[in-house]
Formats: structure tokens, C-alpha cells, sequence
């Protein structure tokens, strides 16, 4: 079977992400209807990947080894992924 | 004692190091292609700076699954060494042959500067031409060479004196003032507990050459190349 995968990678809570912290001052400098209400901003990573597997249990299997050995670092990473047939 | 510098597409500082290594202090050097996969007859393997794969996805993240990697795991098991500089060291940690992680620099800007530096350890076979807690001098040139560790780790750090280089000011004195990118305890270089792998962000092969002294660099130094001899010095006296 064939599955369309969405994966999510974000830092941990615990770590500090001075990209986001960035982008939050640039969205309270603009606008203040658009951005002067925004309170918090993650930056993480998105991966759309395309895989065959027996089933989705496998496809899931598979998947949690490539985000634990590849896409995200444990040390400062989280992940999470959505899966479609 | 014999050298081999590993070689990544996007590697940039690997004929720097052979330029000291062979170059100034006439020590057998082969550059190592990472698809290759044997390392024998090599003393001390290097991981050299550079964007290797580009960066893609995180510093160092794919060049853990190059083919000499396995190689180099065996050859750190074996208790020989490893050295890591700036994107070797990323290396080191994304491989889990150190602990810890390098993360964008507090300031988001990538740092292209000579700084102090505190040699925190001189009793490992890296440093031991340098005095204790001596101020040495070296360039640094990373993005991402913010050191962190969860807080269990940096202690177990600290408790094992696993600290080899701390940012700090002329003085010597290690501070917030005199941190650089926002590494935690201004990380600058760890080793394992037993001492054979040292990563590191600032560059020491960058102030080795005696040819660069007297020239335009005022600042430089030659604090860099102690390292290596530091090493060469250690081999000799296991000869003896």
C-alpha cells in the first residue's frame, strides 16, 4: 500500500528557539490588528514523505524510526506525524 | 602518528587540517572520502569543519549515516582518537558519540571572530602543552555552536570534568559577558569520559601556521597548533 505521510518536528518546550522569538517581535512590530496580539512562535520543520508499506501499522513503525533516527534530534526535538493510504 | 581528515560533500576545512598536520608538523595525513569505509593504520581521526550535506535538516544530521561512520564508531570504541571541529563536533554530537546538542546562536547571527578561550582540562593527551586554565586565543566561525544539554546531562558533564574549553575574556574570567552564542557553562569544546574524543567549536588548525604570524592578522595566534603537538607530545611519551 501506498501512504502519504504529514510529519511535524518542533523543539522541545524546555528549549529555547531564538528564531521564534524573532519572528514573534517582527509579527508585534507590524500591524497591530494582525500580529500585535500574538503571544508565543515556534519555528519547527515540515516534511511531507511518500512510502509503501504492508499496512499502516508498519507504515507508523516506519516512520517512528525515521523521526527518531533522522528527522529529529531527541536532544531538542519532538515529533509527530499524521498518515494517509 | 598518523592522521586521516574525513572528507563530507561540503567539508571545508579539511585541507586546512592536513596543510598542519602534514604541512607544519610533518605527521602522516590521509584524507578519508566518507563513502569509504576503513580507517586502519589511522592514530587519530578528524572531523573537520564545513557544511557537510549542506546542513540539510540539522548540522551534522546526515553525514551520521555516511559509510565511514561505523568505521569511526569502532575506532572510538577502541579507546584511539577522535577529534571534532565546529561542524565535526555537531558531527560528534548527532552521532552520540558526545552528549549534548549545537543549536542556532543565541543572537541568530553566525559568528566569524578570534575569542578567548579557558583550557579547562590540561591533563588529556589535547592539551597537555598548555598550562592549567591558561587563556589561549582561537578563531570561531558557526551559526550554530549554541551548546545545549538537558540539565541532568550538563551536570553529569561537570561532575565528570568532561569541560575541556570555555568562552571566556582576556582576563580569563568565564561570564555571560564573555559568552559568545549562549552555550550553556560557555561550552566551547567537551571530551568523553575517557578523554579520547574531543569536539569542539573554534578552530585550532585556523592558528597553527607560523606562516600567518606577523602578517595583516594582528590578533593571531599560534595557541591552535599546541593542540596538535599536545597530541604528538602524548604518543611520544607512550613510546618511551
Amino acid at each position: 500500500m501506498k501512504f502519504q505521510a504529514r510529519v511535524f518536528v518542533t523543539l522541545r518546550p524546555s528549549v529555547l528557539d531564538p528564531a521564534g522569538t524573532a519572528i514573534k517581535s517582527a509579527l508585534n512590530q507590524m500591524d497591530s490588528k494582525v500580529g500585535g496580539g500574538v503571544e508565543s512562535v515556534r519555528l519547527g520543520k515540515y516534511l511531507e514523505i511518500g512510502l509503501e508499506a504492508v499496512n499502516e501499522s508498519e507504515a507508523k513503525q516506519q516512520l517512528d524510526q525515521m523521526c527518531d533516527r533522522l528527522f529529529a534530534n531527541p536532544v531538542i526535538e519532538e515529533y509527530r506525524f499524521e498518515i494517509q493510504a | 602518528m598518523k592522521f586521516g581528515i574525513i572528507v563530507f560533500p561540503g567539508s571545508n576545512c579539511d585541507r586546512d587540517l592536513a596543510t598542519i598536520t602534514q604541512g607544519v608538523l610533518h605527521q602522516p595525513t590521509k584524507l578519508i572520502w566518507h563513502q569509504e569505509s576503513n580507517l586502519d593504520g589511522i592514530d587519530v581521526v578528524v572531523l573537520p569543519g564545513g557544511f557537510s550535506y549542506g546542513d540539510y535538516l540539522r548540522c551534522g544530521a546526515i553525514a551520521r549515516f555516511s559509510p565511514i561512520m561505523s568505521a569511526i564508531l569502532a575506532h572510538a570504541a577502541k579507546g584511539k582518537y577522535v577529534l571534532g571541529i565546529c561542524n565535526g563536533f555537531q558531527i560528534l554530537t548527532e552521532v552520540g558519540l558526545l552528549p549534548g546538542a549545537l543549536m542556532r546562536n543565541r543572537d541568530l547571527d553566525f559568528i566569524c571572530d578570534r575569542l578567548p578561550l579557558k583550557v579547562v582540562r590540561n591533563d588529556l593527551a589535547w592539551t597537555n602543552q598548555y598550562a592549567k586554565a591558561q587563556t589561549i586565543s582561537l578563531p570561531i566561525a558557526h551559526g550554530e555552536g549554541c551548546y545545549y544539554a538537558d540539565s541532568d546531562t550538563l551536570e553529569r558533564l561537570q561532575d565528570q570534568d568532561q569541560i575541556v574549553f570555555q568562552y571566556c575574556d582576556s582576563m580569563g574570567e568565564v561570564s555571560s559577558a564573555s559568552n559568545p552564542n549562549g552555550s550553556l557553562a560557555n561550552i566551547a569544546g567537551i571530551c568523553n569520559p575517557q578523554g579520547n574524543i574531543l569536539g569542539m567549536m573554534p578552530h585550532p588548525e585556523r592558528a597553527a601556521d607560523p606562516i600567518l604570524i606577523n602578517s595583516f592578522y594582528s590578533k593571531q595566534s599560534l595557541d591552535g597548533g599546541t593542540l596538535f603537538t599536545s597530541l604528538i607530545k602524548s604518543s611520544e611519551l607512550l613510546l618511551c
